[in-house]
């Protein structure tokens, strides 16, 4: 058992003597907080919004009125053909197009309906339902207060209607930050868990160095373990100085214990380093090892819930998703600091992972090979 | 230590043993005894099976047929029990460069479990014998090439295992450096230590008890340099090994 000791004392000593390692700790999630969170956002602000008003009418007037006053659209009124709307949208110019035809006005209080037509660049397609809801929301209520005035009904006894007032629990503001931030933790941990470990295996059958070690009666399992451990301390540190960053600049909260984030944590790296270092016992060169594992990190960041909800997914890719070990601890990580949920909320995460984690540790273990 | 077990035969056994990557063959049935204490040298040309067969003898390595004993423990089975008992010296040099030599020393001393205080004595002592008491603190990728073999030997013994397996020790070092090399190679054996050396250094040969000289897998001749030199008629082992490259062909 003391074996064990001495060779975290090697692994420990080497990677801390690297000079590469500080700006790799530091930097790293500096990066990752400050600009990724920001640039990865899904909020919808400033839509670009084209009003062809061709009715020109009091009630056109106050709808338009309406859109202006919403932070949603950033607002063009404009006088155009029908093709040159066509265009306004292929050239990206504008993201939605509301026209109101001639005679808007008149056929509303004539035949009490209207129809306006809008068009929505949907390329980007949730980010299309979401303006066109907004603007049916904005149309629909304008439309009951319309219907009141028209249809003179007295203040005092308002049109019967049922009204939703959401609550929205764990991020009240919305804010799109709280919820990617933690997300894009998860990806810093599983870079440094996945990467670092395994090319610091490989690297010691590049060197050679490994030989030495291979003729030696040390165990397998000793030296996996060794690898693993000074990537885990540095994963939890920066998780721990992510956060803080998190905090200090944009007010994250953290409503869990650290503590659980912490057992999470250090399993699912437990889980992502035995795959990285199965990877690395079965290949030869660094090469090799950045590629298999640069393959498998997108696919699992793709699929892990981070940008697009799993939820939305078809349901094999569903049923994929409990092999990625970055579908769950993005889950775990936001419920545990938005949520504060505890150790026992999660029990099904806990235990997927610690025996998924078993698994490729003794996979690993077994595929390491002391003989060349 | 486990030399009891090893002592009442040779140290190492080999029995038709062979080694083939696919269809090449690189070891092609070698039959051979070393005794305790001896000082083994296997000869040959680069690609001759050399590595191969040493890397089987110290357990890195499966054997595809033949038998294969060393410090008493089965080649097949026993390879953990094999490295419990015997040193290794690579051909490319493979102590840690980013660590200082006592950490290098305090790594195997504590893989090996040697005790700590043990350890640190014998480190103290080695490092005095080399003169490298001025380097204990530096890092080994900063010493010349020959403290650094030096070194590694050194380290393949500080277990004081029965058998030692040196690959090519001297490459790409000037013969003064060989020779005070060497010294420490007889010094060894002087202490009961068996050494089995690869090499392609026909000098280093005549300092041998005993050479066999391999050729394409397979051993063809063995035994004292001297007997060798008297078969074959000629006054070194350079000449030797000329002579039985021209039979080949």
């Amino acid at each position: 058992m003391r074996t064990i000791l001495y060779l975290l004392q090697k692994e420990f000593i080497q990677v801390f003597r690297n000079k590469a390692m500080l700006p790799i700790i530091f930097i790293m999630p500096l990066v990752q907080m400050l600009i990724l969170v920001y640039a990865a956002t899904m909020e919808l602000k400033k839509v670009d919004l084209t009003v062809v008003d061709l009715d020109l009418s009091e009630t056109t007037t106050r709808l338009t009125a309406k859109f202006e006053a919403s932070s949603f659209f950033h607002l063009t009124r404009a006088q155009l053909s029908s093709s040159e709307t066509d265009q306004m949208l292929l050239k990206g110019k504008s993201d939605l197009v509301v026209t109101f035809p001639q005679g808007f006005e008149k056929d509303l209080k004539r035949n009490n309906e209207a129809t306006v037509q809008i068009l929505v660049d949907a390329i980007n397609g949730s980010a299309a339902e979401l303006s066109n809801a907004y603007l049916q929301t904005v149309i629909g209520s304008f439309n009951q207060k319309i219907r009141a005035e028209m249809m003179g009904v007295p203040k005092f006894t308002p049109p019967q209607q049922v009204s939703v007032i959401p609550s929205y629990w764990y991020n009240p503001e919305l804010n799109f930050k709280f919820y990617m931030a933690p997300g894009i933790l998860v990806i810093l941990v599983t870079i440094i868990g996945l990467f670092l470990s395994s090319l610091n295996l490989v690297r010691e059958k590049e060197m050679g160095t490994i030989e030495q070690l291979n003729v030696t009666p040390i165990k397998k399992y000793h030296f996996i373990i060794g690898k693993m451990m000074p990537f885990l301390f540095i994963a939890l540190l920066d998780l721990t100085f992510g956060l803080l960053v998190a905090k200090i600049f944009f007010g994250l909260p953290f409503r869990g214990n650290i503590l659980t984030l912490y057992v999470f944590t250090s399993l699912y790296l437990f889980l992502v380093m035995s795959i990285g270092l199965f990877v690395s016992a079965i290949s030869d060169t660094q090469q090799q090892v950045l590629f298999v594992s640069f393959f498998f990190l997108i696919v699992f960041i793709i699929m892990s819930g981070l940008f697009t909800p799993v939820e939305s997914m078809p349901v094999w890719a569903q049923n994929l998703d409990k092999i990625n070990p970055l579908y769950y601890l993005i889950r775990i990580i936001r419920n545990v600091v938005l949520k504060g949920s505890g150790l026992l909320d999660m029990t099904r995460e806990l235990i997927s992972i610690t025996f998924y984690g078993l698994a490729m540790f003794s996979l690993a273990v077994w595929r390491y090979r002391k003989t060349v | 230590m486990k030399e009891t077990k090893a002592a009442t035969g040779p140290i190492i056994q080999v029995k038709e043993l062979v080694k083939q990557f696919g269809a090449f063959t690189a070891v092609d049935h070698i039959t051979f005894e070393v005794q305790k204490g001896e000082i083994f040298g296997f000869l040959g040309a680069n690609g001759a099976g050399k590595t191969t067969a040493i890397r089987m003898l110290c357990g890195l390595l499966e054997p595809t047929s033949g038998a294969l004993q060393v410090a008493g423990y089965d080649g097949y089975h026993q390879r953990e029990a094999i490295k419990r008992n015997i040193g290794y010296m690579s051909q490319k040099f493979s102590l840690y460069e980013d660590l200082t030599v006592y950490e290098n020393f305090r790594l195997y001393g504590g893989i090996y479990d040697i005790p700590r205080k043990e350890r640190i004595r014998k480190t103290d002592e080695l490092l005095k014998k080399l003169h490298l008491e001025e380097s204990r603190d530096k890092l080994v990728g900063g010493l010349p090439l020959g403290w650094k073999q030096k070194l590694a030997f050194s380290l393949a013994l500080f277990h004081q295992p029965a058998v030692v397996f040196l690959d090519e020790p001297s490459g790409g070092v000037d013969p003064l450096t060989r020779r005070t090399f060497w010294d420490l190679i007889y010094e060894a054996a002087h202490h009961g230590i068996t050494i089995f050396v690869t090499t392609h250094y026909m000098d280093e040969a005549e300092y041998c008890n005993r050479v066999a000289i391999m050729s394409e897998g397979k051993i063809v001749a063995l035994d004292t340099p001297a007997a060798l030199k008297a078969k074959y008629q000629t006054e070194s082992m350079d000449g030797v090994f000329l002579k039985i490259a021209r039979n080949k062909e």
